[in-house]
């Protein structure tokens, strides 16, 4: 194990953190503390609780889980495309670090950031709304999974990304939608059963309503399924980052 | 330095063919002695950049194998890898760090624990100290071209690529550069470096390897090289131009040249005995001249007339 290697590019890559620490963490916080006071502090006292949960607090697992798929898939993405865009590529190919040492690196890095992240939006959550927390330590788990899962995902699509565009693609085209639709402001029980059926193929349901159950003891599906349809995300994340290191896949020719 | 010495590099049979179907490398063989500057010199294209590409571990073989130190790049990359420095073509560097952050972060990555004295070491080598806590986009490109050798050096490496490392440099750093190579190799350090400066190569180099079309041409210690394919000539400007070369002239297969008023003779290290005699020849024949001079071929030459000589020698496109 090349510990010097791993430790070298997590401290770069958390120095990136440090000098983009306005974009990457004070932005999002921002943006999702405004859901908190437009829905928890303004609408929220209007509307009916959720599953017995203020309306306020029901949306706050759910905007955590948007906030952390979207920096960890822009935070693992853009640490990988970065060098494969400026060249700089060329010394961790040369290196002497295997597949596993870079990802543990870039990847760690980038869960690192989120999970930081993740805490600060709740921190700020707590100052709008009443939050609870029921079961704390199934809390950390998923935050750190689900953070984990999707820096793998943003490290695939840096590594698939050849412009800016196609980096920014998945993130807003396809994540942030999944989110909206996967019951993070409402509970998927209330849809019609035939939309309610077809939200049961969207993956996001099954982590937001993990995530929730941790804070509320509430959820629409199983959280054993909610688990394991997060852990099988991770798997296949890993599966596809090995099939990337084995054939270099737009990373050597 | 001897030969009989087991390699530092030992390539066998190497061989990549893009996917975009270009044949870069048509096996190649090649032993690079430890201690020793050896340059690759070769058109665009031809497949120097690949070749280092390779033996780096940045660009995947299609057959063939490369052994470092008696150790397989593929099989044993952590030993291969941690002993080599790479300096690329094209000024690849990080724009938002400091300098000082790049070079931590490079000796980390080839797995060397921390030692900022010899950090400084190399940055002061190379006139960089003062810019250490400066960001690299703020560097001049000779500045930057320096900061990528820093980096190479940043894990105190036994064996250098430098990939065209002085394309777009001024002179005074260039020889700056070539100052430092020969410190390095006087410190044991093993040198591979690919150019088109020929004058680099002439300058520098131990041994040279010609490489056109994926194809290693030649293979010479540089001295021999020059002695065994230089040509020299001798021009004497004549009093009275000539229209043709008299008969009694013929063994020597002299030109005329600028309307008859100069003439030529070409010839190899081997006929240098022919000279005077020509000389006598032509104080017999009472062909009066004024002035006259020799030249002798440079390493470009050389590499031209080989380069040019092989069939389908025409610059193929360049290699990644």
């Amino acid at each position: 194990m090349n510990r010097h290697a791993v430790l070298a590019i997590y401290r770069f890559e958390m120095s990136r953190f440090r000098r983009t620490l306005w974009q990457s963490l004070v932005t999002p916080v921002i943006t999702t503390s405004l859901y908190f006071v437009v829905f928890g502090a303004a609408i929220g006292p209007r509307m009916a609780g959720m599953d017995g949960v203020p309306y306020g607090a029901f949306i706050v697992p759910g905007l955590v889980m948007l906030a952390i798929f979207t920096e960890s898939l822009n935070n693992a993405s853009f640490g990988i495309y970065l060098p494969k865009f400026t060249g700089t590529i060329y010394e961790l190919l040369s290196a002497p670090v295997s597949a596993f040492e870079i990802v543990l690196a870039y990847v760690g890095a980038a869960a690192t950031k989120s999970v930081i992240l993740g805490a600060v939006i709740l921190a700020t959550a707590n100052a709008f709304v009443p939050v609870r927390v029921e079961h704390p330590i199934w809390m950390a788990a998923f935050l750190v999974l689900t953070a984990t899962t999707f820096c793998l995902f943003g490290f695939i699509l840096g590594v698939w990304a050849r412009s800016f565009e196609q980096l920014n693609f998945i993130p807003m085209l396809v994540v942030t939608p999944l989110t909206f639709l996967g019951g993070a402001f409402y509970s998927i029980d209330m849809l019609p059963p035939e939309w309610r059926a077809f939200s049961l193929f969207n993956p996001i349901v099954y982590l937001i309503n993990g995530y929730r159950w941790t804070f509320y003891g509430v959820s629409d599906v199983s959280v054993a399924v909610s688990l394991a349809m997060t852990l099988a995300f991770f798997a296949a994340c890993l599966a596809v980052v090995a099939w990337i290191f084995r054939t270099g896949y737009r990373l050597k020719s | 330095m001897s030969r009989a010495a087991p390699p530092m590099i030992r390539i066998a049979g190497l061989t990549k063919q893009y996917a975009s179907g270009l044949q870069a490398l048509k096996a190649v063989d090649l032993e690079i002695a430890k201690g020793e500057i050896f340059a690759l010199l070769g058109p665009n294209g031809a497949g120097k950049t690949t070749l280092i590409s390779i033996v780096c571990g940045i660009v995947t073989p299609s057959a063939g194998s490369v052994t470092v130190d008696g150790h397989d790049i593929i099989r044993d990359f952590r030993l291969t890898r941690a002993k080599i420095g790479l300096v690329p073509q094209e000024l690849h560097t990080d724009m938002f760090e400091t300098l000082w952050a790049t070079m931590r972060f490079s000796r980390g990555l080839f797995g060397r624990a921390p030692d900022a004295a010899h950090l400084e070491k190399v940055l002061r080598e190379l006139s960089l100290w003062d810019k250490r806590h400066d960001k690299i986009m703020t560097l001049s490109g000779g500045m930057k071209r320096r900061v990528l050798i820093a980096k190479a050096l940043a894990h105190e490496p036994e064996i250098l690529f430098l990939d065209e490392p002085t394309a777009g440099v001024d002179v005074e750093l260039r020889r700056d550069m070539w100052a430092l190579v020969r410190r390095l190799r006087d410190a044991g350090v093993t040198i591979i470096l690919t150019t088109h400066y020929i004058e680099e190569a002439e300058e520098m180099a131990d041994r040279i390897g010609v490489i056109s079309k994926g194809e290693l041409i030649v293979v010479e210690e540089k001295a021999r090289l020059m002695k065994k394919l230089g040509k020299k000539q001798l021009t004497l400007h004549l009093v009275e131009p000539m229209a043709s070369v008299p008969e009694a002239l013929g063994e020597w297969g002299l030109a005329l040249a600028d309307g008859g008023s100069l003439l030529e003779y070409t010839f190899d290290n081997e006929q240098c005995a022919a000279v005077p005699a020509l000389l006598r020849r032509l104080g017999d024949l009472g062909i009066g001249f004024t002035d006259l001079n020799t030249r002798q071929s440079s390493l470009e030459d050389i590499f031209v007339s080989l380069v040019s000589e092989r069939p389908d020698a025409a610059p193929g496109r360049k290699s990644a």
